[in-house]
């Protein structure tokens, strides 16, 4: 792998699933963790909200024609909220969401996004709910997350969005694919190591 | 905040083990124990592979299978091909990169959050990473203990750090004292129900007061357990002497005069008497009931006694609502007395000796409900092997218990250990999440092992403290 891209804007049609504390065992099924690789990942977002026993499918956003190609994922409180499982991002990744937009994440469901490159960004929850509404009601309008100027426009309209300050920094400047930068400090990571006692077994 | 005054023992922990402030003015932290499994760590190899690195620092990642391994027929090739190929892959990748691995037939397997404490590997004042969420467990002991996804255990691997942004810490006391049938489990419950399955965000929740110093490791390791479920990613206990006879004669604990040496660096880390908290929180101890989930998520919960909440009750009636379609029950009613048709005592939140002695007592000489499959897996093969020595295998076998081998089983629907259709399980596990179970349709009811032993034997759920 060469260079990481910066990621500044993401733009795009818009699809919401509604609710708060929507945990990652609802994002995937844990029977998909049985996968090796995430490569079929994009096949299984909300597998058991999207399709009965029998594999037949059921009203759900993600199985709705009007919203397929969207890249904007609205939703509520304490998204991706339980297990720590990757495999829920590169899920909704794989689908074609670049950026998720919601009222709150759950601490290593973002972290995880940030990895892979995708934003998450967070507005009030009453801009949610017009999001949602304008998505529903439209969904060939564009929206444009700008991680430059944290604002998020559509139809003529710019509302401004939080993000935490190094996951904007990471996406901005190219450095949400981690390994490379801290490995660049391995020298420093052995004298740390060497001054903690139990890493020298408690040696006097 | 200035150096050597008024410092938890997250700041503390968390100054030691800084290697840099990154340009995305993340803090690169050294993370002193890795512990990895089969299930989130394949592709982070492959990714690994794929950009030539090695693994910075092999001695200090410990390997072990527990979330895939099925508990009753455990011969190779495991009948389910994908489970069979991701145990042969974690298999040729601690081979290749030289790492310590308990296998299947190791006496040291089981579930990681229980085998690190159990062989001493967890120490006070240490950081640790592990690709699953329950790693905040290892709190217990005054570790900062982190769950990470694949792309940060590639990171750990290539570097023994990771990138990570300082939380505040919450200082939680639970004052007084647990009267009898009341658990730890009950403990967390009603700290998540109290403050909530997001109300942990950004925090560090360090647990203290009357009850919990008065804890066993193995309540404390349950508490610490689900801190995640309350949105918190790191957890802990300051350690004390609790700790210290703990992990005193375990396998990777240094002996003799190395031993008071750890012991001294352990007392150094703990949380200064005057230690800033942004946030502290206090709960009465003998207020605590025995406690059961009633919703989809483990804040949704109430004391035994309680009648179910009504939506309205709840800032957001919507989720309350779906819990109740999921559930199938009514708002106002009792959940005293509903009946259960599976019963699992095992976990990491649930799964170590005094959480096995706790289950047996209810359990010895009575008889499961009949129609009901009731499951009791140890969280390793060392509590295994240390319940069996004590006759609790008997005891439950004959109550007709099913007597598993180590593994993560019913906690999450990746083994052969699953829920059918609509069935209720009554769980001394973490999650009541939709579908958690492997059946979309499955019901879950958290609790105590304890609770869950006599839900078992009345076939409904009764109040523990009648039947201790």
């Amino acid at each position: 792998m060469g260079q990481v891209a910066k990621i500044t804007q993401v733009s795009g049609r818009a699809i919401s699933v509604r609710g708060n504390d929507i945990d990652t065992d609802r994002i995937i099924p844990a029977r998909y963790l049985k996968e090796s690789t995430f490569s079929r990942m994009g096949e299984y977002p909300f597998y058991d909200e999207r399709f009965d026993a029998a594999g037949k499918p059921k009203p759900h956003p993600f199985n709705d024609p009007k919203y397929q190609g969207a890249s904007i994922f609205f939703v509520n409180k304490n998204f991706g909220c339980g297990s720590s499982r990757e495999h829920a991002p590169q899920a909704l990744f794989r689908f074609g969401i670049h950026a998720i937009v919601g009222e709150s994440f759950a601490a290593i469901f973002a972290s995880n996004c940030v990895m892979m490159g995708v934003p998450t960004v967070t507005v009030a929850s009453s801009e949610i709910k017009e999001l949602m509404k304008v998505a529903e009601s439209d969904p060939q309008i564009i929206f444009a997350v700008d991680l430059q100027a944290k604002t998020l426009s559509y139809a003529g309209r710019k509302i401004p969005f939080d993000i935490p300050d190094s996951h904007r920094s990471a996406l901005i400047t190219g450095s949400w694919d981690s390994t490379s930068m801290l490995r660049a400090n391995l020298d420093k990571v052995k004298k740390v190591a060497a001054q903690l006692p139990y890493m020298t077994g408690f040696r006097g | 905040m200035a150096k050597g005054s008024r410092r938890t023992l997250y700041d503390k922990v968390w100054e030691s083990h800084t290697v840099d402030i990154l340009p995305t003015g993340q803090t690169q932290l050294f993370v002193g124990l890795h512990l990895i499994h089969e299930i989130t760590t394949a592709p982070a190899f492959d990714m690994l592979r794929e950009k030539g690195f090695d693994v910075a620092f092999p001695e200090r990642t410990f390997a072990t299978v527990d979330h895939i391994v099925p508990t009753d027929m455990r011969t190779r090739p495991f009948l389910d091909s994908q489970a069979e190929e991701l145990i042969q892959a974690l298999e040729k990748n601690v081979s290749e990169f030289g790492i310590e691995f308990f296998g299947l037939d190791s006496d040291k397997q089981g579930i990681v959050h229980v085998i690190g404490p159990q062989l001493g590997l967890t120490q006070p004042g240490m950081t640790l990473a592990c690709g699953d969420s329950h790693t905040s467990t290892h709190g217990a002991f005054g570790t900062l203990a982190f769950g990470i996804g694949t792309s940060q255990v590639r990171d750990v691997l290539a570097t023994q750090t990771l990138a990570m942004d300082k939380l505040k810490v919450r200082r939680i006391n639970v004052n007084g004292a647990l009267s009898q049938g009341v658990y730890a489990k009950d403990v967390i419950l009603n700290i998540i129900r109290r403050l909530g399955v997001a109300g942990g965000k950004g925090f560090a929740y360090e647990y203290g007061g009357a009850v919990v110093e008065k804890m066993s490791m193995e309540e404390r390791m349950t508490i610490c357990n689900m801190s995640i479920e309350g949105g918190a990613l790191v957890g802990y206990v300051n350690p004390d002497a609790t700790t210290f006879e703990f992990l005193k004669g375990r396998e990777f604990v240094p002996k003799g005069e190395g031993f008071d040496r750890a012991v001294a660096y352990w007392r150094s880390v703990t949380s200064d008497p005057d230690a800033r908290y942004d946030d502290v929180v206090n709960m009465d101890g003998a207020k605590v009931e025995p406690t059961v989930t009633w919703g989809i998520n483990p804040g949704q919960a109430v004391g035994i006694s309680e009648k179910l909440p009504l939506p309205e009750e709840f800032s957001d009636p919507e989720g309350a609502k779906k819990a109740y379609e999921h559930m199938g029950w009514r708002p106002g009613s009792a959940i005293l007395g509903t009946p259960i048709n599976v019963a699992f005592v095992g976990s990491c939140t649930n799964s170590r000796l005094s959480d096995l002695r706790a289950a047996a007592k209810i359990a010895k000489g009575k008889k499961v409900h009949p129609g009901i499959r009731a499951l009791v897996v140890p969280g390793s093969a060392g509590v295994k092997a240390l319940a069996e020595k004590e006759g609790l295998d008997k005891i439950f076998l004959e109550a007709g218990f099913e007597w598993r081998a180590a593994g993560c089983s019913m906690c999450l629907a990746m083994n052969p250990d699953k829920l059918q259709g609509r069935e209720i399980c009554a769980s001394s596990s973490n999650r009541n999440f939709v579908g958690r179970q492997g059946s979309p349709g499955g019901r879950t009811i958290l609790m105590s092992p304890a609770m869950v032993a006599a839900a078992a034997v009345n076939g409904k759920i009764v109040d523990v403290r009648e039947y201790s």
